[in-house]
């Protein structure tokens, strides 16, 4: 549905995307992410023809978003990272406008702005004057706003902002229901909402692609294994012949021990086994010092921290 | 078409619903209503001068008089509402992020542009219709001639259009409504007043700055003598107005 290559963008001589690929199937959720200012709203604004690329191509349900811009925007619905509002507006005729600039046949309109406000539950606001809703209420009024004339394709920079924990999880609840008919891309920095809501994450970071899976892949890697590290003061050869004798343990590295200073072991055991108990008396019962032991674990959080900081 | 009527409509509700609209109408009202009052007066008092010196054989046209120099006085408060009809047409939605909304909808910027230039020449037109109102004392207590009157009001409208269009593309150019007012009134005030620059030019340069003068182009309008060369001169001013303004959407784009 959307297939992007080898996109680029430069502004003021800085690259803000960098080569980006990557491919949407239809009736998927990709998730985006990363660090403020990595290039998420960029790719974007590409993405949803507000800006035309340096370089590369980007298409969306068959039409480049720069050739054949036209038919790209009549298929997609964008919520910006500011929900695009006119203050001065009621959130019915707001919604009204916007159905009629989307090109929403006019016997259709009424219901669709009703649905749209149906399935942001801002129906009890309707009436209201945009400027005077609160942040949560606005952000789902820009949220019904993309909803409208049913796109192929949502782009969503940030949806969930703003929004308190309650809200959060039913706008979640509300993107993972459009799954299928529509495909959307969503822009996060929120880790969890990542695993909840997308079946596939694009992680960038200073514009280039760091890493492409699916959030229980990216996990997964992380997760791979428990691990321990141990500090121990003792004989490097025994320590490790006796560590690999535990029940369990799949591999251990060790570093250090030159002229009697302590050994540290990285040992990577089963996953869902525990065994910094069995780890410790080993080493206790054998009399060597145990100077440091600790689980050494690695969440989603530390895959994305490792690898948007390791420059 | 659709989409310029939206945008339109939803930019003629915006003028009412914010002050602005009641804030211009109303001083646009007061005045033109009181220099209408004050060039009567005079004009009375001087006829009834040249009356009791004995002069008052030949017959002096005071509605024409009057709506003459009215007409020249309401170009020059126009000028002073221009900019503020404008100011927020570009640099309120770039402010508010509504501008990404317009420009990734099928709307195209083309569309979005005449919308919101069609309002502001469309509000032009309810304060014409508003002044009518100080205008209708003159067919009441006298018969003016009505082409003449007609004819201004075309070459104010004209005159409107130009510097409405020039104000469209200075409001795309900033985020902030009080520099585009500022640079708009800036803008308008040397065009209007380049022809007192060209006393003191001479040659091609001379006619050059005559022609550009805005304002200079309005005196036969008000005479009542419609000249294609000006209205030509007021669209062709009107229409680069647009170009710039689609120009600097465009790339507003590029630069992000």
């Amino acid at each position: 549905m959307i297939e992007v290559e080898h996109l680029s963008k430069v502004y003021n001589g800085r690259k803000a995307v960098d080569d980006i690929s990557f491919k949407v199937e239809k009736g998927e959720i990709l998730g985006f992410l990363g660090p403020n200012g990595a290039g998420k709203t960029t790719t974007m604004r590409i993405l949803t023809c507000y800006m035309p690329s340096t370089a590369g191509t980007a298409r969306v349900a068959g039409f480049d978003v720069f050739e054949e811009s036209l038919e790209v925007r009549k298929r997609i619905g964008y919520l910006p990272e500011t929900p695009p509002v006119y203050p001065e507006m009621t959130v019915e005729s707001y919604l009204n406008f916007v159905a009629k600039i989307k090109g929403a046949p006019s016997n259709q309109r009424k219901s669709q702005v009703d649905d749209v406000m149906g399935k942001c539950s801002i129906g009890d606001v309707r009436n209201r004057i945009i400027g005077k809703l609160s942040k949560g209420y606005k952000q789902r009024v820009g949220l019904a706003q993309s909803l409208l004339n049913n796109p192929d394709v949502l782009i969503l920079d940030e949806p969930t902002i703003g929004l308190d924990p309650k809200q959060i999880s039913e706008v979640r609840t509300l993107i993972k229901s459009l799954a299928g008919n529509h495909t959307v891309i969503l822009s996060t920095h929120i880790l969890p909402e990542v695993s909840m809501t997308c079946d596939r994450v694009v992680i960038i970071h200073n514009g280039k692609v760091v890493a492409m899976d699916t959030p229980d892949g990216l996990t997964h890697q992380a997760k791979g294994a428990e691990r321990i590290a141990l500090l121990v003061d003792g004989p490097k050869e025994a320590v490790l012949e006796k560590l690999q004798a535990v029940d369990g343990v799949v591999s251990i590295q060790s570093t250090g021990g030159e002229n009697g200073k302590p050994v540290s072991f990285n040992v990577e055991c089963k996953l869902d086994t525990d065994l910094r108990r069995t780890l410790a008396s080993v080493v206790v019962t054998q009399g060597w010092g145990l100077l440091e032991l600790k689980g050494v674990s690695l969440s989603l959080e530390d895959v994305f921290i490792n690898l948007v900081t390791k420059e | 078409m659709q989409n310029v009527l939206a945008i339109w409509q939803r930019e003629m509700k915006s003028y009412f619903v914010s002050p602005i609209a009641y804030v211009v109408l109303t001083v646009f009202l007061f005045l033109s209503g009181f220099f209408f009052y004050s060039i009567l007066t005079a004009v009375v008092q001087s006829t009834m001068m040249q009356g009791q010196f004995g002069q008052g054989a030949q017959s002096v046209d005071v509605p024409g008089i009057v709506s003459r120099s009215f007409f020249g006085t309401m170009s020059v408060i126009l000028l002073f509402m221009i900019p503020m009809l404008t100011m927020g047409l570009f640099a309120e939605e770039r402010k508010r992020g509504t501008i990404e909304l317009l420009l990734t909808t099928p709307v195209g910027t083309f569309q979005a542009m005449m919308g919101k230039y069609l309002a502001c020449v469309t509000f032009l037109v309810i304060m014409f219709f508003s002044s009518g109102i100080t205008m209708s004392a003159l067919f009441i207590y006298g018969h003016p001639e009505l082409k003449p009157i007609l004819g201004a009001f075309l070459g104010l409208l004209l005159y409107g259009c130009a510097l409405l269009a020039v104000g469209l593309f200075i409001s795309t150019l900033t985020e902030n409504q009080i520099i585009a007012v500022v640079i708009t009134f800036g803008v308008i005030l040397v065009l209007w007043l380049i022809e007192s620059f060209s006393t003191g030019a001479s040659g091609v340069s001379k006619d050059i700055l005559n022609y550009l003068s805005v304002i200079g182009h309005l005196d036969d309008f008000i005479k009542g003598v419609i000249d294609t060369s000006h209205v030509i001169f007021y669209l062709t001013f009107a229409f680069v107005g647009l170009f710039l303004t689609y120009r600097s959407l465009e790339s507003m784009r590029w630069k992000g």
